[in-house]
């Protein structure tokens, strides 16, 4: 095939779209928009990359601390949300065995959630709202410094995220329990209380006779654990949003609300404890998750220990509604025992259980070598070794003595924040998109394995390369969220661009690599309406 | 005496050395996971060994940085330490505002320094001539943010805000802010 078939066909015409069934075709579309978005967000990366080598006149600092405010939000919601929604929303029922309960609601889930994000990210890009994603009161209301206006649009655009992330909630429980026409009655109750991890407490207190079997696999247990996170943060950020939402349309209505009439430790306490929900609980279970899934998937073999990794994922869903205070370990006003119990103890089984996440998965993959190097293999490996390297960064800070000199400096975003996400999440999706890419096209073959092999490389030495040079400008004493304008951390920041750079390239490889694969022709035929059998997952297997 | 300074290198020696054994433990994996079966799987007992190894590591790190590092303790019972001096500094649109400049200190003195904000939520932080941190702490407004320091070293440090504050926020730096005297000479 020449240049410009491959580009129009895909590799080897071996995508159709046309084969494709609706709950397919609805999950490339969730990885599309989801790679549009991460695009976004590593190329606002890059500018601030290069803004803290030299701040370009190209970018007012007020532009500045607005990509500062998108770019989290755009590279978490618009881009991790929908990686991660679309992948449970077809991994849910494959795994089940029958339909998703609503092809609608999931729509749905995708337009909110992208439609919500262009929206926050378009009205940041254009009016500079910048409270940054934790939005310390009052600054989000902060009228001398920000529109209310824009600041409206851009809590609207979080709120619709927020509704999107509901509907996949529900979708998600409903699927796991209700039972599809014309089927046998499946027992609803048994299944939510296998999937929340209720039967393997109770089998802890029962005679190994009397103990009951699990109903639902590993995985949909992980994906419906997240979920009751997922579900709590979207409901303390909308109310925190409506919240906000208030002194915003007073001050345009014409009326000044005193800003002491909100506590700003008590809000402080409140925002911590639902974002965490996100960063210690939903992100560590859907991942652990995620391993085990990809473990089991690679070997084709049980998962080791797999009622302790049951238990492990219900601990860690008790210990992330914990451990909120270590992100006020520098607020004197916090109390001491909240530093301590919450921000210390608690924070670090968080050692534990994603230590434990990482012994089982590389146990199951050992219990199967000899194994092929797949790009879906080694791109979990590399996942594994991101948290690995990022879990115990983040106990670190997590210390009242350490974090007195370590809170807000680079060290926290680098390698903690960047290593995690990049490294340790990123690279976990990456190695499902390699493994369900044939499963979700019917087969189509990739277009480039030196491709494949460079983006991993590329990504890992990037990933890890940008996080350890923030981390040594952190530990010098460099603060996130500034601007330095005298070169003060030049060495390491140049270092750190290059580590960015080769982030960008990889993705770009991995972009093209895909376009090649599917083309441009099959790349618009997953937004164009499937004609088949919307109950059936993938053709010819109905579950 | 240990200063924050000693506690960041001894920190960056510590998280090199997980990193490169975590990579080389990676690494060692990948290579062997490829290569032909030469013995069963793994023993529950090292994974039970592994479960051990966890659960110190994560409850002796913080009694052993509150047993060495040395404002720990300080921190913790700062309101039963009597300070040999405080500064009250409040802190308004976007800037500190002190009691004297620079605030002198003397070798060894146990300073308080109490922060007010009357806005936004700022942070207050000081740093030495090459830029590196010496402690900070957030700024609520509201509260009561308060922080005990001894200081065991002569330097000239700057005030700088440590937390976000708006746009506005990156100029709020005070350089020559602090001086500290009367510490020997070091050799």
């Amino acid at each position: 095939m020449t240049f410009t078939q491959t580009l129009l066909d895909g590799h080897e015409g071996s995508f159709r779209p046309h084969t494709l069934t609706p709950m397919q075709k609805l999950t490339l579309r969730y990885v599309v928009v989801g790679l549009v978005f991460y695009g976004f967000a590593a190329i606002e990366g890059m500018i601030m990359r290069i803004y803290q080598i030299e701040p370009i006149s190209l970018f007012s600092p007020t532009q500045y601390f607005g990509i500062l405010t998108a770019h989290p939000l755009v590279g978490i919601f618009g881009s991790s949300y929908l990686l991660v929604f679309g992948a449970f929303l077809f991994l849910v029922p494959f795994l089940m065995k029958k339909p998703l309960w609503s092809l609608r609601l999931a729509n749905w889930t995708l337009w909110l959630i992208g439609g919500g994000t262009m929206t926050f990210w378009l009205d940041g890009f254009i009016s500079h709202y910048a409270p940054l994603y934790t939005l310390y009161w009052p600054l989000p209301a902060d009228f001398e410094q920000f529109h209310p206006l824009s600041g409206a649009i851009f809590i609207a655009g979080i709120a619709l995220v927020m509704v999107g992330t509901g509907l996949f909630v529900v979708n998600v429980f409903k699927t796991i329990t209700y039972t599809p026409a014309g089927e046998e009655r499946q027992p609803g109750k048994a299944l939510l209380a296998s999937a929340l991890g209720f039967t393997g407490l109770a089998n802890l207190f029962r005679r190994p006779e009397r103990r009951k079997e699990h109903l639902v696999p590993l995985p949909v247990a992980a994906i419906a654990r997240g979920s009751v996170d997922t579900a709590l943060n979207a409901a303390v950020i909308l109310f925190t949003g409506v919240l906000i939402l208030v002194y915003m349309v007073a001050k345009l209505a014409g009326v000044s609300l005193e800003h002491s009439a909100i506590d700003a430790l008590l809000y402080k306490n409140w925002f911590w404890w639902g974002l965490d929900l996100i960063a210690d609980g939903m992100v560590l279970i859907f991942v652990a998750g995620t391993w085990y899934l990809m473990a089991m998937l690679i070997t084709g073999k049980p998962l080791f220990m797999q009622n302790i990794a049951r238990a492990a994922l219900l601990l860690e869903l008790v210990v992330s509604w914990t451990v909120w205070s270590h992100h006020l370990l520098s607020d004197q006003a916090q109390p001491e025992i909240l530093k301590i119990l919450s921000g210390e103890a608690v924070t670090a089984f968080e050692l534990i259980t994603q230590g434990l996440a990482f012994f089982i998965t590389l146990a199951t993959l050992w219990s199967a070598r000899p194994l092929k190097m797949t790009n879906e293999l080694k791109f979990l490996l590399g996942g594994l070794l991101g948290f690995a390297l990022a879990v115990p960064a983040g106990i670190i800070q997590a210390d009242l003595g350490l974090n007195r000199i370590l809170h807000n400096t680079q060290w926290v975003v680098g390698p903690h924040v960047h290593v995690a996400i990049l490294v340790g999440l990123t690279m976990t999706l990456y190695a499902a998109m390699y493994k369900l890419l044939p499963i979700l096209t019917n087969g189509a073959k990739l277009y480039s394995q030196k491709l494949a092999t460079f983006h991993f490389w590329a990504h890992l030495v990037g990933g890890v390369g940008m996080g350890a040079f923030m981390g040594m400008a952190g530990l010098k004493g460099m603060l996130r969220r500034t601007i330095y304008f005298d070169g003060e951390y030049l060495p390491f920041m140049i270092l750190a661009g290059i580590c960015g750079a080769l982030l960008l390239a990889a993705f770009a490889a991995f972009l093209y690599n895909i376009l090649m694969t599917v083309g441009l022709r099959g790349a618009l035929g997953i937004f164009q309406r499937s004609t088949l059998d919307p109950d059936v997952l993938v053709p010819e297997t109905r579950p | 005496m240990v200063d924050s300074g000693t506690v960041l290198w001894g920190q960056a020696i510590a998280y090199t050395c997980y990193v490169i054994g975590a990579m080389l433990l990676v690494g060692w994996f990948s290579y062997r996971v490829t290569r032909t079966r030469a013995g069963g799987g793994v023993p529950p007992a090292l994974f039970w060994t592994f479960f051990a190894l966890l659960v110190v590591c994560g409850v002796s790190l913080h009694i052993v940085s509150y047993n060495t590092i040395p404002w720990s303790p300080t921190d913790v019972h700062r309101d039963s330490i009597e300070a040999d001096k405080t500064f009250l500094i409040e802190v308004e649109n976007h800037e500190f505002l002190l009691p004297e400049l620079p605030l002198q200190i003397d070798c060894h003195d146990k300073v308080l320094f109490e922060v007010t904000s009357h806005d936004l939520t700022y942070g207050f932080g000081l740093f030495r001539a090459d830029n590196s941190m010496l402690f900070q702490m957030q700024v609520l407004p509201g509260h009561t943010n308060d922080v005990l320091w001894q200081f065991q070293r002569n330097g000239v440090y700057t005030i700088r805000s440590t937390e976000y504050s708006g746009p506005r926020g990156y100029r709020m730096i005070v350089p020559g802010a602090v001086e500290v005297t009367g510490c020997p000479a070091e050799t």
